[in-house]
């Protein structure tokens, strides 16, 4: 009997707390700083968003750092491309991390990917034809569509994972998607003069929004996904840069900008320095934002270019 | 869709009970159709809510299943790798099998195989992943060797930060063992771990438990118990030993807990900026040695590996590493016949070896990679001791070698050597290899 009192007293205490503190932040961890952006939107201030790429450099490339274990083991949502971006890094991490809530098909585990139209999804598997991800290309983000899909998910996910604040959730999700719809507009509008307008890019990762906004993009100047660019291949390019009138390369903070203006150079041409990542060059901290400085500088060279 | 049926029906049902009511009186009919106008409304409801989930789950579902089936087919269920090297090169050196200490090092002048492996790897269900490495290699004859180098199950899932491995592996004592060659920085093994472990490197048969702990920074802590017998223990209770003790190996059973091999480990990793990362480590390996019935070996090791990269990094590159790992071994002998004679009786003694080495690795620019590396191995045992033996003289190797990766699945490696050993004096030696990976495409650990 003289345990029972101190052990009602705190039980009430607990009970107390429980019903008093407030709701826990989510930590939700995502691979590439672009789905980042996606997941703060959608949860504002109820979730802590962390990405493990950094915005200036390769996502193929990330280390498997044992930071991001432990930023992973303490996450309550993942959010992975879903399209294997993150191959060769992503599932050391993971079978470390010893998180049974983000795993593969637990609610905490989204896959950005679900739902998204991959383009170039190859028939046959060979590396002769340079790197090839297996699912189709991972670079889906610059197709506003996709991020209306993809914000879409984790809006669902993290509903699932948190139901308390669901509604929250979906109300950010609606002022994204309004948002994104005007946006959308706003760049359509902005590229329509230039349709079709020919331009080259380093690796095959502006295919997305060429596609959407339609551009053609008529060379890389890596020779196949992954493979360094040659003498004879940049040599190809500038023939077809000069063939078909493109003068304009975009590049990524993280490729070698020296290869595309030695072809530039060659072919009267400008190098336009892009990311897909939100945070890479200086205010684009959101995907608008980001979306905004690519549609931006595109229309400008391309006008100049005309 | 299957589940729309049973909710048309009650609609249905629902429709058909509205004639039945208006046969009552005014106000009990008026009351059950508007009973019955509510329900009919409620079904519609569920009705149109079930529809719009359907619509919108096959909206979802149907582009990545198209996207997916197609190129999930070859891997299904497991990753199928195989990785294959070639040395080939020359040494002034006419011992190479003692000159480089690993076995999957190039100990022989002109062509070697010193490693085809095949790396299978999966969920084995919601709780354990799955890991197998057949390992085939050539001898200097030519001969194919095959070897079960690992297998083992990782649980996923554990409560408390806990995981758990059982099976054959590669023992986590310090950085390099638990590596496989196609990680290793150089074209061989590093001297320390060859002296130490034998050439297989320390693996065996057990279980480890390992505990992520809860800290600000990442700290791990492991226990891993292994039986302590056979060449991959090559200190413990192997026939290799009897290289280091100079004796007639006895026969020594597991007669309890004594016998099998302890290892504890604890790393921690802190990221000193956003672009450099450091790791530390310390590792100890206790067990059973068959020099004597009650002899034992002690092991014990640090290890650092600190990591630049550019935050702009393409591929990985630039980037600068440095590694080190310094082990010491404590080997007590009991007295013991010689194996040399079978005779004389050579005298209870402890044998220390300790050694170590430190490499720098940089990134030049994508996928070309230089390196350097300093070794060194030292007995401490006294001038008076009974037995010395040639596989533990005092030595020291530098290496410097050139990596170019045409693409992250081949690689092309140039190496120079110089190997002072107090015995055997100086030699040069240059070795050249050739990589390639076929199937899944492996995650590259820090």
């Amino acid at each position: 009997m003289t345990f029972r009192a101190p052990a009602v007293l705190l039980a009430a205490v607990a009970l107390l707390s429980a019903a008093t503190a407030p709701p826990r932040t989510l930590n939700v961890v995502a691979t590439t700083p672009d789905l980042a952006v996606i997941a703060k939107a959608i949860g504002g201030d109820a979730v802590d968003v962390k990405a493990l790429a950094k915005p200036t450099e390769d996502p193929h490339f990330v280390d498997a750092k044992p930071s991001h274990i432990l930023t992973l083991n303490r996450a309550d949502v993942l959010i992975d491309g879903g399209a294997e971006l993150e191959l060769g890094w992503l599932p050391a991490l993971l079978e470390s991390a010893r998180n049974a809530k983000i795993a593969a098909g637990a609610p905490g585990r989204v896959s950005a990917a679900q739902g998204v139209k991959l383009l170039e999804v190859p028939t046959s598997f060979d590396r002769s034809r340079g790197d090839v991800h297996a699912l189709g290309n991972p670079h889906y983000l610059l197709d506003p569509v996709n991020a209306r899909l993809i914000a879409t998910n984790i809006a669902q996910h993290l509903g699932g994972v948190d139901p308390d604040r669901s509604a929250a959730y979906q109300a950010n999700l609606k002022a994204f998607l309004t948002a994104l719809d005007a946006k959308q507009a706003e760049w359509q509008a902005a590229l329509a003069p230039y349709a079709n307008a020919r331009i080259v890019t380093y690796h095959k990762d502006f295919i997305y929004l060429a596609e959407r906004f339609k551009l053609d993009v008529i060379a890389t100047l890596e020779p196949k996904p992954g493979i360094a660019p040659s003498p004879a291949h940049l040599a190809e390019v500038i023939s077809a840069m000069k063939a078909q009138r493109a003068r304009v390369i975009l590049v990524q903070t993280f490729q070698n900008r020296r290869t595309a203006e030695t072809v530039a150079r060659q072919t009267n041409g400008i190098v336009l320095d892009v990311s897909q990542q939100p945070g890479a060059l200086p205010g684009t901290d959101t995907y608008f934002t980001m979306m905004d400085s690519i549609v931006r500088t595109l229309v400008k060279a391309l006008a100049e270019t005309k | 869709m299957n589940r729309l049926g049973p909710t048309i029906c009650l609609g249905a049902l629902l429709l058909g009970v509205g004639p039945l009511g208006a046969q009552q009186g005014p106000d009990s009919t008026s009351r059950g159709q508007q009973r019955t106008l509510d329900s009919l409304s409620l079904a519609m409801r569920a009705l149109q809510a079930r529809l719009d989930s359907a619509i919108d789950a096959q909206r979802t579902a149907a582009p990545v299943a198209a996207a997916a089936q197609p190129s999930r087919a070859p891997g299904t269920y497991m990753n199928v790798s195989f990785v294959g090297l070639t040395s080939a090169g020359a040494s002034t050196a006419r011992d190479l099998d003692r000159l480089e200490v690993g076995d999957h090092d190039p100990r022989a002048r002109g062509f070697t195989i010193p490693n085809a492996e095949l790396a299978l790897d999966g969920a084995v269900d919601p709780y354990f992943k799955g890991f197998v490495n057949l390992v085939h290699k050539l001898d200097q004859q030519s001969e194919t060797l095959v070897e079960l180098e690992e297998m083992y199950v990782l649980t996923t899932s554990l409560p408390a930060n806990l995981q758990l491995k059982v099976g054959q592996f590669f023992a986590e004592f310090g950085r390099q063992n638990a590596q496989h060659p196609h990680s290793w920085a150089f074209a061989d093994d590093a001297l320390v771990l060859g002296r130490i472990f034998g050439a297989d490197g320390l693996r065996g048969q057990g279980a480890r438990v390992s505990w992520l702990l809860p800290t600000p920074v990442f700290a791990e802590a492991s226990f891993t118990v292994l039986n302590s017998a056979g060449e991959t223990t090559a200190s413990f209770r192997s026939l290799e030993s009897g290289t280091i003790h100079g004796g007639i190996p006895i026969d020594r059973e597991v007669r309890g807990l004594q016998e099998m091999l302890y290892m504890p480990r604890l790393s921690t990793s802190f990221d000193l900026t956003g672009s450099q990362t450091l790791v530390l480590g310390a590792s100890g390996a206790f067990g059973p040695n068959n020099s004597g019935p009650g002899a034992r070996t002690s092991i014990e090791g640090v290890d650092l590996y600190w990591k630049w990269k550019s935050p702009r990094a393409s591929a990985g590159f630039p980037f600068v590493t440095f590694q080190s790992e310094v082990l010491s071994r404590r080997y007590d002998a009991e007295s013991r016949i010689a194996a040399l004679d079978g005779v004389t009786v050579l005298p209870a003694a402890v044998l220390k070896d300790v050694g170590g080495y430190a490499q720098v690795q940089w990134g030049i620019r994508p996928l070309l990679v230089a390196a350097v590396r300093a070794e060194v191995l030292r007995n401490d045992d006294p001038a008076s001791a009974a037995f010395t033996a040639t596989e533990r003289e005092d030595r020291d190797r530098y290496s410097t070698n050139l990596t170019w990766f045409p693409t992250e699945f081949s690689k092309v490696r140039v190496q120079y050597n110089f190997d002072r050993r107090a015995v055997m004096g100086n030699d040069s030696s240059l070795w050249f290899q050739f990589e390639f990976l076929l199937g899944a495409h492996a995650a590259h650990k820090f």
